[in-house]
This record gives C-alpha cells, structure tokens and sequence, in this order.
C-alpha cells in the first residue's frame, strides 16, 4: 500500500510522525502522514510494518491521549506543531472483544448467610463462593444451579483461591484455618491447614510458570504473619513474619517473590525458599488495604487463554505459562499498585528500587480495591468515596473518573479484553463501565442488599456476583 | 479502762474461755441459718434493704466462682459464629449499620394517587387565620387593609421571585423562610439535614399549601440523595416525603419525620 505523500511544504497537508512500540522502541522510520489519516490507516501500517500475519487491532496514544479522529483534528484540537517529528505510540489490544454482560440470566439461592467470596476457575467452567455460613459452594455453570457443598470450616469463609491449573481449591476462614477441596468431587482433600493463629484475610498461589503441577500458595491473616503451605506435604512450608499488624493482602508474583500488605502502612517484599525479606516498601500513611501486579491476570490464569484449550500434562501448562508470561512481561519489570486508607495509591517497581514510582492521590475515601487490567494497560481503583478511578498502567497518571454508585463500592473486576470493567458496591448495584468512551455502558441493579463480591470470567461470558443478600446473580451478555 | 477493753484484759490475764473456740465455731454455723430466717421473716423496708445486700453478696460470689472455674488455657480464637457476616476487608471497620430502605416506588405510586398517607400525626391543632396572618396596613392614609403578612414558617423555592410590592398580597418575610430541614428517619433513629423540594401538602388548607406555609403536621419533600437510598430496579431516590413535627416559628428550625 502506498502513502501519497505531499511534500515539503507541508504545512497544511502532512505530518511528520514516527510510530513507537509502548517500550519506545520506533518502528521504522519517521514517515509524512498526511493530515486525513484515521486510526484504522496507521493500523493497516502497523501490521504491514510488523508483518503481523493476521489484521491485529491497534490502539494509538500521542503523549498518553488517544486518537480517535483523523490526525489533522488531533493536532488542531491539542495544537501540536507539525515542525517536529510526533511520536505515535501504538498498543495492542486484545483480539478477541467480550460482550458486556447485560442482564441476570440467574439468580442462585443457596447459601444461608451472605457470600463474602465469588471466583471463577482459571478455565473459567466453574465457580466457587465462600459465605457466612462457614460453607464453601461449587456451582454448575451449564445448568445454573448448586452442584457441591463443602462443609467444614468453623467459622466464616473470608477468602477462596483457585490454584492456577485449576485442579484444587483453597479456602480461609475466620478461624484461621485454611481448607483445600478437590472441586471435581466437593470434596475435601485432607485435613484443615492449621498454623494461622487469627482469620485469613488473603490467599495466593504460585504462578503455574514457576512450578507445574500447583503446589504451593501463600495465605495472609490478622495475627501478622503470612505462611507459604505446600499441598501435597499439607502443612506450612515457611512463615513470613515481619509486620507488626495485620496482613491485609498477599500476592504472589511472577518473577517468585512474594508481597505482602499490611494495616502498619508498609509492603514487604520476600524470597520463597527461605522466606527472608528481600525489600520493604514505605511511603504509605495508613492500612494498606490492596495490592495488584500488572501481570496479575496471566499469573490468575495460568496457561489457559481465551482460545479455551486444555492441557494433558503439567510440563506442557507450565511451557504456555510462562510463554503467556514473558509476552505480557514483554522488557519492562513487574509492576505493584498498592491502595491505601491514606486515600492514595502508589506505583511500584519492586524488582528495581525502593521508593515508589508515582503517587496517584484524587480519593476521597479510603480505596478499598486496585485492580491491573489484564493487559497492564490501565489500573482501576474502587473506594468508599463512590467513585471507581482510572489511571495509566505504566505512568500511574489520572485518566477519569467513573461516578455512578452512591455507596461505597467494594470490589472491581475487569473483562478479559481489558475493555469493560464492572464494579460492585454497597447500593446493591452493578455497573459495567467502558473504557474506551470513559463512561457507564450498563447498569446492573437486582440484588436487594450490599454486593460484596464481584469476578468476571476469565472466557468473558458471565459475571458472577454475591453479597448480603445470601444469592448469588450470574449475569450474561 | 474503755468498756470492751475489760474483756481483752481479763483474756490477757487468764486466757480463754475453755469452750470460747468450740462454742465460737457453732455459733459462726449457726448464723447461716440465722441469716436465712431473717431473710425469710424480715419485713417491710428493712426486708427490702437486706435482700439487697444479700443479692450483692450472692452475685459478687458467683463472679468469684466462674473466675475460679476459668481454665488458664489461653483459646486460640473466639468458636462461635456469629449474625452479619461480612468479608475481610469490612472486618476490622466498624461500619454504621443501616436498615435496607429499599421502598417499593410502585407501592408508593399508587398510595399517592389514592391520596391517602399513613402519617405519624394524623389530627394536628387547625390553625385560624387570624393566627396564621398578620394584617398590614398600606396607603396614604393607613386604610387599605389588603395585604396579610405570614407569622408562621414558610418555604419558597429557590427560582423565587417577589411579585411587585404594589400587587403582592401575601407577604412571606425572608427571615422566616426555611430551605433545609432536620429529618429523622424512624427506623434508623439517626437525623440527617435535608433540603426541601416543596411543600407538598398543608393540612389547615390548600391555600396554606400554595403559599408553602411550614406548621406542624406539613408534608414536605425532602432531597433525599446523600442517604444513597436505591430502589430495587436500580435508580437512585432522590426525594421522599417527610412530615413535620414541630412548630418551626417558635423553635427557628424545621424538624421532621420522614415517611417511609
């Protein structure tokens, strides 16, 4: 395909733009666009240029805004000279689009008390919630009905994790033991992890790229410390103890170190073999109530993808894993938002200093969820304050703000594309939110009471959702 | 010597009595039951008194008892399960607990077009005219008896203008005028200031309602947006009905209840 390019004077006919990759790294040379380009022109360049072998979708950002109309508009509207050479970068974005779940295809009783925890299995076919009436329920996703109670917890299930193969599933309670189940059967497979001396406040499992078949995860809890526990030994491996409050959350990333968060304002940051503390990240003012990677949703789904397909042997999981892994890590290292009652969020970059990157103020509230996109693109953040934020994924820089709810929203959950994100919050509403228009796409009203947890599922087709009202609501597109 | 002292001296001198420990035992028995028939027969003020003390010295030794009983184990954490579970990030925040006030628009719908409320003040005193207006006196010479003027409470909405001071026949003074009221929510027992949207209805008369006059026993709207109230379809409550309680011309504040 050939440009028209008009030559030297210019000034009114082209520009001098030169198309970078979101690591920097230019592609090709500085090329004279003419001024009536539109995004889908400079996406047919992009895939010639990189030889792409099938029609990729691209998304452009000059100096972090995106171009949405030709770049003739652009430049008047942002008066952007056309003497030097423009810097297009470009993103990728996922090729398949999810469809935004829009209404209640159903609403399941059957827990006693609240559901304080809803996951999906990494494959996304099935689905675990944990409740107030210390019981652990499996659903069927076909039919839309119970299929497993697990019972045996003595106190309320705060906390539930899929390990990333999807073959156990792991659940913390307020008395602070942690329980394994076999989600095929319901069934428990051994004994009660004992060690925590108060309630769980989170669960992680070890990336499936840094060990196939799943073994070990780490649980947080109030008494302080965080203990790495190894299934298949059943009983707990190492203790982290180091912070003198409670531990609010735990992640456990990809390059094998673990973070942790704790209510005396600090993350600590340790090594797994030995559970010796690597660095101790200070700068925050109170609790630290959440943390995130930005290679959190790869680390969730291990080596299962929208395509769906299923892995024979464990060798063959961790090969995908850590290849999924190492092309969303791309050069850059790992990156940690943590949120914090300070009402403030920090940037992270854990693997190369101590002091944060950026420090993204703008609450009201204390910010009780922060949540990667699952392209790393974008850091969504939910508080008391009503509002869900959002903000640049590499430079932590303020994007928009999501007004809607009229409580606190509680929890957030993105799409599989990166291009929806659904909230929950205390007024008993759902909104999905598009990111693309900045704006709500759908609101998601049914529950009678507060909504405590929300997951999208990883294939994109349903969002499930549970709260006070003891149901749980799946929601469809 | 001191009365008591004698006894003391002459134990000094010749010891005890022989029997003085046998007999001091039975008798320390013996003022159990004695305590028990005093108990039983005392009467009166005086037997009220005593079952006092006793029940005192009864629940003071049953504390003693269970702090006895009390293992020096320590228990690792608290066994039993308790009501109003909530997830691990709301554990350790205390949170103000409020009644879900999730009101059925399409009930209220159709009681207002009934146009019958059930409201916390039914009957209120009917206030006259004479009480409710104040008559001024215009012209020249101090004849024209036309305008009245509003003693009583009222709420204009914030677009209001005055009509020209020549025509105006109901004057409304601006000290009187009211735009927030203090309105309790019956169930969560909790008072919240709130706007007013209107006046909605004035039981002494629709003549009182069209010039927005606040006596006690108006039903008013109230913005009820900052309680963040959503209804089961999903849209936000911005404004309900709220009755008020008080005389606002005497106390200098709107006081209601609001209607749920």
């Amino acid at each position: 395909m050939t440009m028209e390019v008009e030559g030297g004077e210019g000034k009114g006919k082209t520009m001098l733009c030169l198309l970078t990759d979101p690591d920097g790294n230019p592609l090709g040379t500085p090329v004279n666009f003419p001024l009536n380009t539109e995004p889908q022109h400079l996406q047919q360049i992009v895939n010639q240029l990189r030889q792409n072998e099938e029609r990729l979708p691209y998304a452009f950002y000059i100096a972090d805004k995106e171009l949405v109309e030709s770049l003739g508009k652009f430049a008047e509207k942002n008066k952007i000279s056309v003497e030097k050479v423009l810097h297009i970068v470009y993103q990728p974005q996922a090729v398949f689009r999810i469809r935004p779940v829009h209404r209640c295809s159903a609403t399941i009783a059957g827990h006693t008390e609240a559901v304080l925890s809803v996951a999906f299995s990494p494959d996304g076919q099935q689905l675990a919630s944990g409740s107030g009436d210390t019981t652990v329920r499996l659903w069927d996703l076909n039919t839309q009905t119970p299929l497993f109670t697990c019972t045996g917890h003595k106190n309320w299930v705060l906390a539930i994790a899929w390990s990333p193969d999807g073959k156990y599933l792991v659940s913390g309670s307020k008395a602070g033991e942690l329980q394994c189940w076999d989600p095929r059967t319901g069934k428990p497979s051994g004994n009660p992890l004992i060690g925590h001396k108060k309630w769980i406040t989170g669960i992680s499992w070890e990336p499936v790229h840094l060990s196939a078949p799943c073994r070990r995860f780490v649980s947080a809890s109030k008494d302080g410390d965080a203990r790495i526990w190894d299934v298949t030994l059943r009983k707990s491996v190492v203790c982290l103890s180091g912070h003198t409050l409670a531990v609010t959350c735990v992640k456990w990333g990809g390059d094998g170190f673990i973070y942790t968060g704790s209510q005396d304002c600090t993350i600590k940051v340790w090594e797994t073999t030995q559970g010796k503390l690597i660095r101790e990240l200070k700068g925050h003012g109170h609790w630290v109530n959440s943390l995130t990677l930005s290679t959190e949703y790869i680390l969730r789904t291990g080596a299962f993808d929208h395509t769906g397909k299923q892995y024979s042997s464990p060798e063959e999981m961790k090969q995908a894993a850590l290849e999924r892994y190492n092309k969303m890590k791309g050069n850059s290292p790992e990156r940690l938002v943590s949120g914090s009652d300070d009402f403030t969020m920090f940037l992270w970059e854990p693997f190369l200093k101590k002091q944060p990157k950026t420090r993204m103020t703008g609450h009201q509230q204390p910010i009780n969820h922060v949540c990667f996109s699952p392209d790393g693109q974008w850091i969504a953040s939910a508080s008391f304050d009503t509002s869900v934020k959002l903000w640049n994924g590499t430079t932590g820089k303020f994007v928009a703000a999501f007004r809607g709810h009229v409580g606190p929203v509680y929890q957030i959950s993105w799409s599989a594309d990166s291009r929806l994100l659904v909230s929950g919050s205390k007024d008993s509403t759902l909104k999905v939110w598009d990111i693309k228009a900045r704006a709500l796409k759908l609101d998601l009203p049914g529950h009678a009471d507060e909504v405590f947890a929300v997951d999208w599922s990883p294939d994109g087709q349903k969002v499930a959702s549970g709260g006070k009202d003891r149901v749980l609501k799946l929601w469809m597109g | 010597m001191p009365q008591g002292d004698y006894i003391d001296l002459h134990r000094k001198r010749y010891g005890y009595r022989p029997d003085h420990f046998e007999r001091k035992r039975k008798k320390e028995a013996r003022l159990v039951h004695k305590r028990s028939e005093i108990a039983q027969k005392a009467l009166g003020i005086k037997g009220k008194m005593f079952a006092k003390k006793r029940y005192a010295e009864k629940a003071l030794m049953k504390k003693t008892l269970m702090m006895h009983e009390e293992s020096s184990t320590r228990r690792k954490v608290d066994d039993d399960v308790h009501e109003g579970s909530i997830p691990a990030y709301l554990l350790d925040r205390d949170t103000t607990t409020r009644a879900k006030i999730l009101n059925n628009t399409i009930k209220q719908k159709r009681k207002e077009k009934a146009g019958k409320w059930e409201v916390p003040l039914p009957k209120v005193r009917p206030v006259a005219e004479d009480e409710m207006f104040k008559i001024l006196r215009s012209g020249k010479r101090k004849t024209k008896q036309w305008k009245r003027m509003v003693t009583k409470a009222t709420f204009v909405g914030p677009g209001f203008t005055r009509k020209p001071p020549k025509y105006e026949r109901f004057i409304r003074p601006s000290g009187l005028r009211f735009t927030k009221s203090h309105v309790t929510h019956p169930e969560l027992k909790a008072t919240f200031n709130l706007e007013i949207i209107g006046v909605k209805k004035n039981p002494n008369g629709q003549m009182y309602t069209s010039l927005g006059v606040l006596t006690k026993g108006t039903i008013i709207e109230v913005n009820v947006s900052e309680l963040g109230l959503v209804t089961p379809a999903g849209k936000v409550v911005w404004g309900k009905y709220a009755q008020v309680t008080n005389n606002p011309e005497n106390d200098g504040c709107v006081n209601a209840v609001l209607l749920v």
